[in-house]
């Protein structure tokens, strides 16, 4: 045993052995994606950037029963609520969410009755400064905008499971 | 115009006489560093190429194609950072130090031939003053731990001193070794013996000359010499001064923008040095490892650098397979293990060669 051991050390027994494992690898398919060319597969699931959606002619849907600022467990999100100047139904005035406090847990869109509020699959957007994470109801809606057809998407099809 | 030249020569301490040899001199001079500056940044993408293949990642692929530039644009990053020197640093020591170290791994290959007879300075003690150059290098990381006036550095200076200073011995051993067999100094001589002597042409089959070099009858101190050389030159697994899990970069923690990049390529221009040491030493210099047409037609300095290439795969295979050793076995392999047995081979060697008469007889010792 021990003359066995210290002739392996002698004659560098692991570190060929090692040699080789690591030429199998040197050669191996490279498991890592090109990231900012190539991006991977995003589950419908996935909880990225939040959006606020609007229905097909255009109507806000919120309508401010503030179920996801009760919810947020990181108190992310604030509302103000009021009647609007036009027609006098009630729409929020105020809808900030801090995407520094948040914690992309996925229960305000879970409380949301209307489907207002989503966590959309884009998950690049960060910024220079911390203000510009605080993100306004202007914002959130031109990211409802933006995102919209991926978003209609992925809740359709995560719809059979829920 | 002799008399006048030779005035103004004496005047002004310039060597206007035989102005072309110098202008000549000056010119190899310039092409020898700016070859190993661009070779050094290839080598340095290679390292990260290689490493990164070998932990399956794709490595830097961005700047150019396959990332080629990547070196030259870590270069202009470098170049144009603000160079930070804290408070409590001496300010002279602090920047001299990265300086010391880039122009000592430079000096070095002033006497490195990379084909017969292309050496800067073909000096009859040639090892000799690499061994030496190669043991200067430790000021630069001593001066620049202890100049940085912090905890972590100051460590990582007083790892380098010992562990620089143990593995030279046997470095110094292993080298004996081989001038046994050559009798000569001159580091053009010991690559000439090795294609004029050894096992291809005790076998009779002269144009296998891979067989001649030192490597294979010199095995054992082949590979002490590979292992010595990356204990020398700090690299994995024995990075013992830099040991970012527990110095955090070691003597360069405190350095940053250029003095950072000097002591960069000085680390990487003294691997590339041992590397050039392993060729010349052991496999054969800027000898063709086959003596027959398509392998000769190559020229020599190619052959050269392919060796030197091949060596520093071995290195950066060495960092990416093999963990850390700590500190107390770095020593115990310096001291209880190399040194024993290369004092052992020089003692065989010396036998076998006053026994047998093998040997080399050439040369100008």
């Amino acid at each position: 045993m021990r003359a066995g051991q210290l002739i392996n050390k002698l004659l560098l027994t692991e570190f060929v052995t090692a040699f080789f494992l690591a030429m199998r690898y040197f050669f191996g398919a490279k498991p890592t994606i090109n990231y900012p060319f190539e991006k991977g597969a995003v589950s419908p699931r996935f909880r990225g950037e939040h959006a606020l959606r609007r229905y097909p002619n255009g109507e806000e849907r919120c309508i401010a029963c503030k179920l996801c600022e009760a919810i947020c467990p990181a108190q992310a999100i604030t509302i103000e609520a009021g009647p609007r100047q036009n027609d006098g139904t009630r729409r929020t005035v105020r809808y900030d969410i801090d995407m520094v406090k948040c914690i992309y847990c996925g229960f305000c869109q879970e409380a949301c009755p209307v489907d207002a509020i989503v966590e959309g699959p884009n998950f690049e957007f960060a910024t220079e400064t911390r203000e510009e994470l605080y993100f306004s109801k202007e914002k959130l809606l031109a990211n409802g905008d933006r995102w919209e057809r991926e978003i209609a998407a992925n809740l359709a099809a995560d719809a059979p499971y829920r | 115009m002799d008399f006048i030249l030779s005035a103004l020569d004496y005047l002004l301490g310039i060597p206007f006489l035989g102005w072309g040899e110098q202008i000549g001199f000056v010119y190899k001079a310039l092409a020898l560093l700016v070859g190993l500056l661009i070779f050094t940044a290839f080598i340095l993408l290679g390292d990260r190429k290689v490493w990164a293949a070998v932990q399956m990642r794709r490595g830097p692929n961005v700047v150019g194609p396959f990332g080629l530039l990547q070196s030259f644009a870590d270069l202009i990053k470098f170049g144009v950072k603000e160079a930070v020197i804290p408070a409590g640093a001496d300010k002279v020591l602090f920047l001299l130090a990265p300086l010391i170290t880039a122009t000592l791994a430079l000096a070095g290959w002033a006497v490195v031939p990379v084909d017969n007879g292309w050496a800067m300075a073909n000096i009859n003690i040639g090892i000799l003053y690499l061994l030496g150059i190669s043991s200067l290098g430790v000021y630069g990381v001593i001066i620049g731990g202890w100049a940085s006036n912090s905890k972590y550095p100051f460590f990582g200076a007083l790892r380098a001193a010992a562990q620089m200073v143990s593995y030279e011995v046997s470095i110094g051993l292993v080298i004996i070794t081989v001038l046994l067999c050559v009798g000569s100094l001159n580091l053009n001589d010991i690559v000439i013996a090795q294609s004029e002597m050894g096992l291809a042409h005790a076998l009779g089959v002269p144009w296998l000359s891979f067989l001649n070099w030192f490597w294979l009858p010199l095995f054992p101190m082949f590979v002490v010499f590979y292992i010595s050389a990356l204990a020398e030159t700090n690299r994995p697994p024995f990075d013992m001064v830099e040991g970012e899990s527990e110095l955090v970069a070691g003597f360069m923690t405190e350095y940053s923008s250029t003095p950072y990049l000097l002591f960069m390529l000085g680390e990487y221009i003294a691997i590339l040095l041992m590397c050039a040491m392993t060729t010349i030493l052991f496999l054969g210099g800027w000898a063709a490892p086959i003596d027959l047409p398509p392998f000769t037609w190559i020229p020599g300095v190619i052959w050269f650098f392919i060796k030197v290439t091949l060596v520093f795969f071995m290195f950066a295979m060495a960092k990416a397979i093999v963990p850390r050793y700590r500190y107390d076995q770095l020593m115990r392999i310096g001291w209880k293990l190399f040194l024993p047995l290369s004092l052992l081979m020089v003692v065989i060697v010396a036998f076998v060669l006053q026994l047998t008469g093998w040997g080399w007889h050439g040369g100008i010792a």
